[in-house]
């Protein structure tokens, strides 16, 4: 297989306009990533899969990773002039990372067997824009684990067939892998059509009842 | 072997392959099959729409069994996940151990001694034996075989049980393999039971296939029935056995080389109609393929250490990055995905389930089918919903 | 001939069928309870805590050192450290655990508090019968319910129980020798002294 680099010219070269970046990984695994711009991700994944000496023609593994909003503090010492004279003065620098939710794929090659190259994708923040085009039109294999994603991290996959809820059940609302997501004391509770009988019931029980 | 010698190259056909209903539909019918259906491996359901007996839709619905299983894994310490992958695909609770060991490996960077491989390679090919022989009687069992075939496959799967309660001291729940090795080492005359044991294999096998592989109902039954061609296959990102029914000469054992596969001379069969009977016979050949392998893992076994001295099991925190490790699971290609932060809990927890991926195209499978074969198309898929729902 | 398959299989069945009363092959069951397979070294089930000697509370091993209640996946041990010390069995004083409570209906038999424990206290019992019509209260078992004899470890797993008890000789020797080098320093530096006393006998 080509190296990282290699991938990322050709990408550029083939497809226009493309943001590609590489993302290292300090592990022993030495298993780097390409982050791959939204507006053009579709049309890299095509070429990934076509291009006759990477076919990435198999999408192993789809998942999502919850980076939320973190807040980095560093001390820096700069100089500064204070009363004229010229002090080090230590201050501290505090680096903000916006949230955003991320769509990892890890794609293999069937027809030429080696892999894996893993592809990015990010949504812009966690709350309102969430959007990232979804590459089942690209791999069919990707129905259900984005389905999954959708599901668990609340990604919303632009272009996808079927986006419904897959693990948990319809009426939920929340998205429990978040790093946020607070468990409720009781799962199973959800309104039902019993509870507007228990109030009247109480009411009339108190005399209420307005019949 | 192909698949073509081992039945003598038999195909039936005593009723035609369903025809897709010409144009009109009649009245269609809704029902929904499952989540206490029998046939359904579990807590599994189908929404199914009919027309008469043909089925014209069918949605998978699933979750029953979900206990976020990840996000677990994310509030504890790497040992920590271990046993919970063992109640992944309960059936192969080593392969999912060697798995997600393999990808802590991977993100640690340990290396395992070769005693080690040699007893994870030993491990994963029984877990392989005693998962197909079930999976075979499952099958038939839903075909309507009630319980024979299925219990000629548990009578053999208890012997492999006792080898894995000799060894990690459980039948099923196994919790065997630690980052950069084994827990234990083999116990005195453990090896020549297992030796014993794939010695005696053969014959099982071959009674099963005399059983079975020429029986004309089988093959009406299947033949045919939920074919997958081998394009929609890769596409699908299908793994394991199923892939290979459909051809597709795909098996990570040999693509990956992981642990020493590439020390054993073994083959991988592969189907060419992709149908049910194909998916069937190529777990079939491929039991006596692990054979070959155990036959040979259990000669050369290695004395040695079973540990990477640099492993340690209280306070292991793997430097920050990411690693993704697979295996080729009985059930197809089973990965992990994790990513370190440098702490003691794993950031992100991920398993890549094998037969929740295979559902993708189960309705693919089933279009135009009767709604009797799709029980045994679900069959032959091999799902675990320990694994499906995680 | 359509049918001859079906036939092959029938005969098949048959030979099980028939086998099945000789061979012991094809016999890999037993009338449980009248009859017990006889269990694995190996096998385990719940965890117990170990003693040495004839009492029980005295004799226990285990240090409430914690480690198996934070490590244990499922977090069913519930422990509860003493204000005071008792000797161990190298006569060193340590805390032992005021309350050890798990809670067998949550303990999934995976063995790790076993292999987190430095001290060698926490141990698996083969023991399965353990059915009881108390859904809440039965299964938890108390410090009292989960502590067994050494004696009883070496009959359930004799090789790791020798094993075991080996580590702990072995500590105990490391322990006495350290402390024969450390009083002979101490006599040492304390002989030129006139009135040296004799390191007190143990
Ligand atoms: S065996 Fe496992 S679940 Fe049971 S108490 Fe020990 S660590 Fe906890
Ligand atoms: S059993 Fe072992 S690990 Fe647990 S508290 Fe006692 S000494 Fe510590």
């Amino acid at each position: 297989m080509e190296t990282l680099a290699q991938i990322k010219a050709r990408i550029e070269a083939a497809v226009a306009g493309a943001v590609v970046e590489m993302v290292p990984n300090d592990s022993p695994s030495g298993q780097h990533s390409l982050w791959v711009d939204n507006s053009h991700a579709v049309a890299v994944a095509q070429f990934l899969r076509e291009d006759p000496e990477l076919r990435f023609d198999f999408c192993s593994n789809v998942t999502g990773v919850d980076w939320p909003e973190t807040e980095r503090t560093e001390k820096v010492k700069t100089t500064r002039l204070v009363d004229g004279v010229e002090t080090s003065v230590e201050e501290i620098r505090k680096t903000k990372r916006p949230g955003f939710l991320e769509v990892v794929y890890h794609l293999y090659s069937v027809a030429l067997k080696h892999g894996p190259l893993i592809l990015r994708l990010r949504t812009e923040n966690r709350s309102d824009q969430v959007q990232v085009p979804s590459l089942t039109p690209v791999w069919r294999g990707c129905e259900f684990q984005e389905r999954e994603v959708f599901d668990l991290f609340g990604v919303v996959f632009t272009g996808h067939p079927d986006l419904r809820r897959i693990l948990m059940w319809d009426e939920f609302t929340d998205h429990p892998m978040r790093k946020d997501y607070v468990e409720p004391d009781d799962y199973e509770y959800e309104p039902t059509p019993h509870d507007e009988v228990l109030v009247k019931a109480r009411r009339s029980g108190r005399g209420e009842a307005g019949t | 072997m192909s698949i073509a010698a081992a039945t003598n190259g038999k195909r039936h056909r005593l009723v035609p392959p369903p025809s897709p209903a010409d144009g009109a539909l009649g009245e269609l019918l809704e029902i929904s099959m499952g989540p206490q259906h029998p046939s359904t491996h579990g807590v599994f359901r189908m929404n199914l729409v009919l027309d008469g007996e043909r089925v014209v839709k069918l949605k998978p619905v699933f979750g029953y069994l979900h206990r976020n299983h990840e996000k677990i894994a994310e509030s504890m310490s790497y040992l920590g996940s271990m046993p919970y992958t063992d109640r992944l695909d309960y059936f192969c609770s080593l392969t999912n151990n060697w798995a997600y060991a393999l990808a802590v490996e991977k993100l640690a960077g340990l290396q395992v001694p070769e005693r080690a491989e040699y007893i994870r390679v030993i491990t994963a090919e029984l877990t392989r034996l005693q998962n197909h022989a079930c999976l075979g009687g499952f099958l038939l069992q839903d075909m309507g075989a009630s319980g024979t075939p299925l219990m000629y496959a548990f009578r053999e799967r208890e012997k492999i049980l006792d080898l894995f309660e000799a060894l990690t001291g459980a039948r099923m729940m196994c919790n065997y393999m630690r980052f950069g090795g084994c827990r234990c080492d083999l116990p005195p005359g453990w090896r020549e039971q297992a030796q014993r044991l794939v010695a005696e294999f053969p014959a099982f096998l071959d009674e099963f296939e005399a059983l079975l592989n020429e029986n004309e109902i089988l093959m009406a039954r299947t033949q045919g029935v939920g074919v997958l061609p081998a394009s929609l296959a890769v596409n699908a990102s299908i793994s394991g056995p199923m892939l290979r029914a459909s051809g597709v000469n795909y098996d990570i054992r040999k693509v990956d080389r992981y642990g020493i596969y590439d020390r054993f001379d073994f083959q991988v069969p592969l189907g060419e109609h992709g149908d049910v009977y194909d998916r069937y016979m190529v777990r079939i050949l491929e039991m006596r393929e692990s054979l070959k392998i155990l036959r040979a893992a259990l000669a050369d076994l290695p004395e040695g250490p079973i540990m990477d001295p640099k492993a340690r099991l209280r306070g292991f925190r793997p430097k920050p990055g990411e690693a993704y490790g697979r295996i080729e699971a009985p059930k197809g290609e089973l990965g992990f995905y994790l990513i370190s932060e440098g702490g003691p809990h794993p950031y992100r927890y991920r398993v890549r389930p094998p037969s929740f991926i295979n559902l993708t195209i189960l309705e693919d499978m089933c279009l135009g089918q009767l709604v009797a074969d799709v029980v045994i198309i679900l069959g032959s898929v091999d799902i675990v919903l320990g694994e499906v729902d995680r | 001939m359509l049918g001859k398959g079906i036939i092959k299989g029938l005969a098949e069945t048959a030979r099980n069928f028939f086998g099945s009363f000789v061979s012991e092959r094809r016999l890999t069951t037993v009338p449980y309870p009248d009859a017990r397979q006889p269990l694995a070294e190996n096998t385990r089930q719940f965890p117990f805590l170990v003693y040495d000697g004839d009492d029980w509370e005295q004799g226990l091993r285990c240090v409430a050192c914690q480690i198996c209640e934070k490590e244990c996946p499922p977090q069913c041990i519930y422990i509860v450290k003493s204000k005071d010390k008792k000797p161990d069995y190298k006569g060193q004083m340590q805390f032992y655990p005021a309350v050890f409570d798990i809670d067998l209906a949550v303990c999934m038999s995976c063995q790790i508090c076993v292999e987190v424990c430095p001290f060698e206290s926490i141990k698996m019992d083969t023991e399965f019968e353990l059915s009881t019509a108390d859904r809440f209260g039965g299964l938890l078992f108390h410090k009292k319910q989960l502590a067994k004899p050494n004696a009883h470890y070496h009959r359930i797993h004799p090789t790791d129980a020798a094993a075991s008890d080996a580590v702990l000789a072995a500590e105990k020797a490391k322990q006495e020798a350290k402390a024969r080098a450390a009083a002979e320093a101490k006599a040492k530096a304390a002989a030129p002294a006139p009135v040296a006393p004799p390191p007190s006998a143990s």
